[in-house]
């Protein structure tokens, strides 16, 4: 099923009209792809498409875990949360309370990467963590805090690969083909339905990451983006992106320190 | 004869971009490819190069010193700039935005694969319909096929190494079996096409 860009603008209006949800920041290319990956899942043609977002309420739900990229591993990336052990945990220790925003978290993957490394280094109890996705689906899976076992096996061994000295299984029971991630981690995390686009700030946090979600969002909101999450970071705070996100020079200056060029890993300055 | 007429055609028609996947054993004719590519090439050049995320290689910095044009990693939403070839990186797939800039996307691989040389494809024929030139190189899984027939029905150019020229044939046959391939060239015509290819404006 082949669409044309201008099959995009046309679903991009209809979704703003129909269900208030504002898409004109995200990249076309991938919204392309996502749509034409929908109409083959759900064996339908354009115009049939359009009548189920219009007509059927359940179906944009469904429709909006498929336009959004939740794919996600915990401790993807392992020198990346090497590089936050070594250089930013420490730094953390050093406030009273910490409060960490994983935003894009989808199924939680990300969210509880960082529970585990605050937990190693003996900071969990003073920390709270928000996980937040536009995906109300994908927050309830992480809410659960039940991983795939076949998946936590890969998990493992990026752990391994962070050179932590430890091992994965020490922060969950496996159950049949599942593994649960154990309360002690779960306690001090909230997920909850936020909307990068139009809910913009809402607390002061010492971290915030959010890795390989800006990729899907054109250059205006991007910068949009990064502003809110200056906005929302404590002086001092860290701003981890993904491996192939930065913020531009003119946008750092004055704003942000580079701690990581490799690890895309800023902390705000004023 | 209608594939004569289109190639003359074609000949005639400039190169908006050329798209190179590339995975077993097709590294090397990559590299002498780009290698014979002309410092002042008309156009951007898009390579898909299949990687394990896991394991950093210097594939990029290595052909730089070797090259006339630039070699690079691509950045998400860069312009795409003549003579400069753009790598897609490990772990992600390339697309071409409508305003000829690149991006990055971290979703599902294709065929086990990100980055996938189809969903490259696909993109690139999205956006530079028959000014497209794509190159499928050896390699020994489906990936590329579907993306080489995108490029092929949007009106562009579609070549694939020549399957007995090639280490491992599977790629190219399985382009070829989908009738997606305009010409079969061995390796030394290859290099040759990319000597010329300021020749084919």
């Amino acid at each position: 099923m082949t669409i044309s860009f201008g099959n995009v603008e046309e679903l991009i209006a209809l979704i703003d009209h129909v269900h208030g949800f504002d898409m004109s920041g995200y990249a076309r290319a991938s919204l392309k792809r996502r749509i034409s990956r929908i109409l083959a899942i759900y064996d339908l043609d354009f115009t049939a498409l359009k009548d189920n977002l219009v007509n059927s309420p359940d179906f944009f739900n469904q429709f909006l875990i498929e336009m959004t990229v939740t794919v996600t591993e915990m401790f993807r990336d392992p020198a990346y949360y090497k590089a936050v052990r070594e250089e930013i945990i420490p730094y953390l220790a050093t406030f009273p309370h910490i409060k960490a925003w994983s935003a894009g978290c989808a199924t939680g993957e990300e969210a509880y990467s960082i529970a585990i490394l605050l937990h190693k280094a003996g900071l969990y109890d003073r920390t709270f963590i928000y996980g937040t996705d536009i995906n109300t689906a994908v927050i309830e899976r992480a809410k659960q805090g039940i991983i795939e076992l076949k998946k936590m096996k890969i998990y493992s061994d990026n752990y391994l690969h962070t050179g932590s000295g430890d091992s994965l299984s020490e922060y969950y029971t496996a159950k049949y083909d599942a593994a649960v991630i154990h309360h002690e981690l779960r306690k001090n995390i909230l997920f909850a339905t936020h909307n990068l686009v139009s809910d913009g700030v809402f607390n002061e946090f010492q971290l915030i990451t959010c890795r390989n979600v800006l990729i899907y969002f054109n250059q205006a909101l991007q910068r949009q983006v990064i502003d809110a999450f200056h906005a929302s970071l404590a002086l001092f705070g860290f701003l981890c992106l993904g491996a192939k996100e930065t913020i531009s020079p003119e946008r750092v200056k004055n704003k942000f320190r580079i701690i990581s060029k490799t690890h895309n890993i800023y902390q705000k300055i004023a | 004869m209608l594939e004569l007429a289109s190639h003359i055609v074609n000949k005639r028609r400039s190169i908006g971009v050329l798209v190179v996947g590339c995975s077993a054993g097709g590294v090397g004719v990559l590299a002498k490819m780009l290698k014979a590519m002309p410092v002042n090439l008309a156009f951007g050049v898009l390579v898909v190069v299949h990687r394990n995320a896991k394991y950093e290689t210097h594939l990029e910095e290595n052909l730089a010193t070797n090259c006339r044009i630039a070699i690079k990693v691509a950045e998400d939403k860069e312009r795409i700039r003549p003579a400069t070839a753009y790598f897609a990186p490990a772990g992600y797939h390339l697309l071409v935005e409508p305003d000829r800039s690149l991006s990055l996307d971290a979703s599902e691989p294709v065929h086990f694969c990100i980055p996938s040389i189809d969903v490259t494809m696909q993109s690139t024929a999205d956006v530079y319909g028959p000014s497209t030139v794509a190159v499928l190189l050896s390699g020994a899984n489906q990936d590329g096929a579907a993306g080489m027939l995108s490029v092929y029905r949007a009106g562009g150019w579609c070549i694939a190494q020549h399957p007995r020229d090639a280490e491992v044939e599977t790629m190219p046959a399985a382009a070829i079996a989908l009738g997606a391939v305009h010409q079969t060239l061995p390796i030394s015509e290859l290099i040759t096409f990319s000597q010329q290819l300021n020749n084919h404006i």
